[in-house]
């Protein structure tokens, strides 16, 4: 007698806990040959603020942690998603119709991606930031540190491997971040957000959204309390007025990449800020 | 005589060898301009001091096509030891030149010739001999080997450092191997001119450096125009997102310094001396005319009293008058417009509710004119708590932890600097980490170097201009060369590409 499977209801990650949309509107999730996969849930504007505002509160803590603190935390997410490999493969295939191999290849590399960006929260400051040699009595140094709330639209290919490329990176400095995952193929984003709920990032680290990047971008482009924002998976949508949009507030914007973009520190410093201080030394 | 009475000592304008009227300064000489020329005129007492000419579209896209033609042809082709030999031979021109230009800047913009003589000038040539030296060594810019210049740049700049904004734009966009359209701001065009002739004796190459002047839509056209790569704005903050927005798509590379309403605060262990010099540097330096101001001024509530008696003392003090005598602390509001937004704001603050108290001080019948001002009992809903007066007016809050200093300090959509006044290092570099400021003066303020990057957090802008970098900001990366092999068949790193989907906006 075969038995019945039980099948994941996939929600939204906001603040560390997995809601449904507000809205209670969920999309049809289907697999590369049409079949049915999953009844996602479809974040409604009201979701993308509560996602910003648990981004926001998070902030403190997460930028405020060591960087020492801030790679082990990551590093320890590659780990579970190691533990998780046959999960994180088996969705791959089911949503995106490739082969177990080429699955395989894609959560290998988004394990090495995010173990890569994991070791830059303790080392991107000393290559990002420097002493200047001012002609005065000061002492003086400039370091970079996060902006703040991040706001990603996650690449819509590679669902795993997109979503860890931007969502890492912004990440490293202490940046929060509201993700709107892949729409076509969102089940991985959602997976891995259960992985960092039982790993130590702190509620609101990380907030995941699914749903219609083109319904949601606009109100995280124009959201006053969004520092910047991420358009790397925006390419198919009007892209051009998110960043107009983005303008009232002076939101730092990275504009669309084709495909997945490749792992580079400066996707690390871009959603940094230099701080430059100051001080007198005593003329002795 | 009190102590507080000087004779007079101007320093003299026949240094000066100025034109009746100056033309565009396009491919290395001045050109006539198509526009409606306008006149430059002295704030100190009114009178005219020159009639510039003003660029229409037509001429910006000249000055921009001279630019580019200058970039492929010349200036990306030199190598960087040549393009580093001509900005030190700037440098020194400047150094040469320093007593004219103090005085045309204090004659244009009515800032204290002490504070052109000491400040300004000296800066433009530290600039330029900072930056003289990365040209041939930009493979340590950080921007990993080979880093490339990026075109041709736009640079808006304004009417506060008017010598010192063109240096703090052009000497890195040089460095790096760009070509460069400048447009000074529209009152304050004098000094630029002069540096255009400085450019001459320095045998720059033609079209390398382009300085047009006009209003605000000689500035539009040329961030706007589609053959510019770079846009550098120094400014508002309202043209700043303007500039952001008509930008959008175009794949420029942006740099924006804007606004400020800078918290300086003065805890109670501070060093009250130093910190009622820094508060009157931070205020009332340059009338108040910095966006990097310290305009907020937080004391703990149980030095209030003592530092406000102090500071109200110690503005008794100050000189206003004469911009080109060598005792003025206080010049000359820019322009009349400027005058009148400064005047509003302060009624307003009346109107809410602040104590007004201004310096006891004789101001000249011509001219344009604010006394140092202070505002006592100010809360942060106030409008001159939360907007930008670009005046010598200041607005006094106070506090009573650490805490509520950093929240009320970070409670601005603005962050471009801050000031933090005590003898405890510990906490003086705890508060610094708190503050959302691209620069902190911890027992200082309003100190600048060309080593030093400067530019701000949220609405203040983004990039930073000074420094190591100050230098990325006209830079791209050509890659950091082959990286882990994490991906397969991931996108290959490209440097900055062009986008076609804005194009058609």
């Amino acid at each position: 007698m075969t038995r019945l499977s039980v099948p994941k209801t996939y929600k939204l990650y906001i603040g560390g806990k997995f809601p449904r949309s507000e809205s209670g509107r969920v999309y049809e999730v289907a697999s590369a040959s049409g079949a049915f996969l999953a009844n996602v849930a479809q974040a409604s504007r009201k979701d993308a603020r509560d996602a910003v505002r648990a981004a926001r509160s998070a902030v403190a803590g997460w930028s405020g942690a060591t960087g020492y603190n801030r790679g082990q935390v990551l590093y320890r997410i590659a780990e579970l998603l190691e533990g998780r490999r046959a999960q994180f493969v088996e969705e791959i295939v089911q949503s995106e119709g490739v082969s177990a191999d080429a699955a395989g290849k894609q959560v290998d590399a988004a394990i090495d991606v995010w173990v890569w960006y994991a070791g830059w929260a303790d080392k991107y400051v000393q290559v990002a930031g420097n002493g200047n040699p001012v002609s005065g009595p000061y002492f003086n140094i400039s370091t970079p540190e996060a902006t703040g709330v991040v706001a990603v639209i996650a690449p819509q290919q590679s669902s795993l491997l997109g979503f860890v490329s931007v969502v890492a990176p912004a990440l490293v400095s202490g940046n929060t971040v509201v993700v709107v995952a892949s729409e076509k193929s969102p089940l991985s984003a959602i997976s891995l957000s259960e992985v960092m709920a039982t790993s130590d990032v702190p509620g609101g680290v990380v907030n995941v959204l699914t749903g219609s990047a083109a319904e949601l971008a606009p109100w995280l482009a124009a959201h006053a309390d969004v520092n910047a924002i991420d358009l790397a998976g925006a390419g198919e949508t009007d892209w051009v007025d998110l960043q107009i949009s983005a303008a009232d507030t002076l939101k730092r914007v990275l504009t669309p990449e084709p495909g997945v973009p490749a792992p580079s520190v400066e996707r690390v410093t871009f959603f940094t800020e230099t701080k430059t201080v100051w001080h007198t030394k005593a003329l002795i | 005589m009190s102590f507080l009475e000087y004779a007079p000592a101007p320093e003299s304008k026949a240094i000066l060898n100025l034109k009746k009227s100056y033309g565009l300064f396009i491919g290395g000489e001045f050109v006539d301009g198509h526009g409606t020329p306008f006149q430059t005129i002295s704030p100190a007492d009114e009178s005219l001091i020159a009639e510039v000419a003003s660029a229409n579209a037509a001429d910006v896209d000249l000055a921009v096509a001279t630019a580019r033609r200058a970039y492929d042809s010349v200036w990306s082709r030199m190598s960087g030891a040549d393009r580093g030999k001509y900005l030190f031979r700037i440098a020194r021109l400047v150094q040469e030149r320093a007593r004219e230009l103090a005085v045309a800047e204090s004659l244009d913009n009515g800032k204290p010739i002490k504070e052109s003589r000491d400040v300004d000038v000296p800066l433009v040539a530290a600039w330029f001999f900072y930056y003289a030296g990365w040209a041939d060594k930009l493979d340590y810019a950080g921007l990993g080997a080979a880093p490339r210049a990026l075109g041709v740049a736009a640079q808006v700049i304004p009417w506060n450092f008017p010598l010192l904004m063109l240096a703090w734009k052009i000497a890195p966009a040089l460095a790096a191997g760009n070509t460069v359209v400048l447009k000074p701001a529209e009152t304050t065009p004098l000094s630029a001119l002069i540096f255009a002739e400085i450019l001459q004796q320095a045998e720059l190459p033609a079209g390398v450096v382009n300085i047009i002047t006009g209003a605000g839509d000689t500035g539009a056209a040329l961030v706007n125009h589609p053959d510019v790569n770079k846009v550098a704005f120094t400014g508002s903050t309202a043209v700043g997102r303007a500039i952001a927005k008509s930008t959008a798509g175009t794949g420029k590379k942006i740099t924006l310094e804007l606004g400020g309403k800078a918290a300086n605060i003065v805890f109670d262990d501070a060093p009250i001396d130093q910190a009622i010099e820094g508060i009157v540097n931070g205020i009332f330096f340059n009338q108040g005319h910095v966006c990097c101001a310290g305009s907020r001024l937080l004391v703990q509530e149980n030095v209030h009293d003592e530092v406000i008696d102090r500071l109200k003392q110690r503005l008794s003090t100050l000189r206003l008058g004469d911009p080109l005598d060598k005792n003025t602390d206080i010049g000359a509001i820019n322009s009349k417009e400027q005058l009148d937004r400064i005047r509003e704001l302060s009624n307003v603050g009346e109107e809410e509710g602040a104590e007004r108290w201004t310096a006891d001080c004789a101001i000249p019948d011509k001219g344009f004119w604010f006394a140092p001002t202070i505002f006592t009992n100010v809360s942060s809903s106030h409008r001159i708590a939360r907007e930008e007066v670009f005046g010598p007016v200041l607005s006094v809050l106070t506090f009573r932890t650490p805490a509520e200093a950093i929240a009320k300090a970070n409670n601005t959509p603005y962050g471009l600097s801050a000031g933090i006044w005590s003898d405890k290092g510990s906490k003086v570099l705890a508060v610094a980490d708190q503050l959302r400021a691209g620069v902190v003066w911890a027992n200082t303020f309003n100190r600048f170097d060309p080593a030093s990057p400067f530019g701000g957090y949220k609405e203040s802008g983004y990039g930073r201009e000074g420094g190591r970098h100050g230098l990325a900001a006209y830079l791209q990366s050509s890659g950091f060369g082959p990286l882990p092999e994490l991906v397969e068949g991931r996108t290959p790193k490209k440097p900055a590409k062009k986008s076609t989907k804005g194009a058609k906006k």
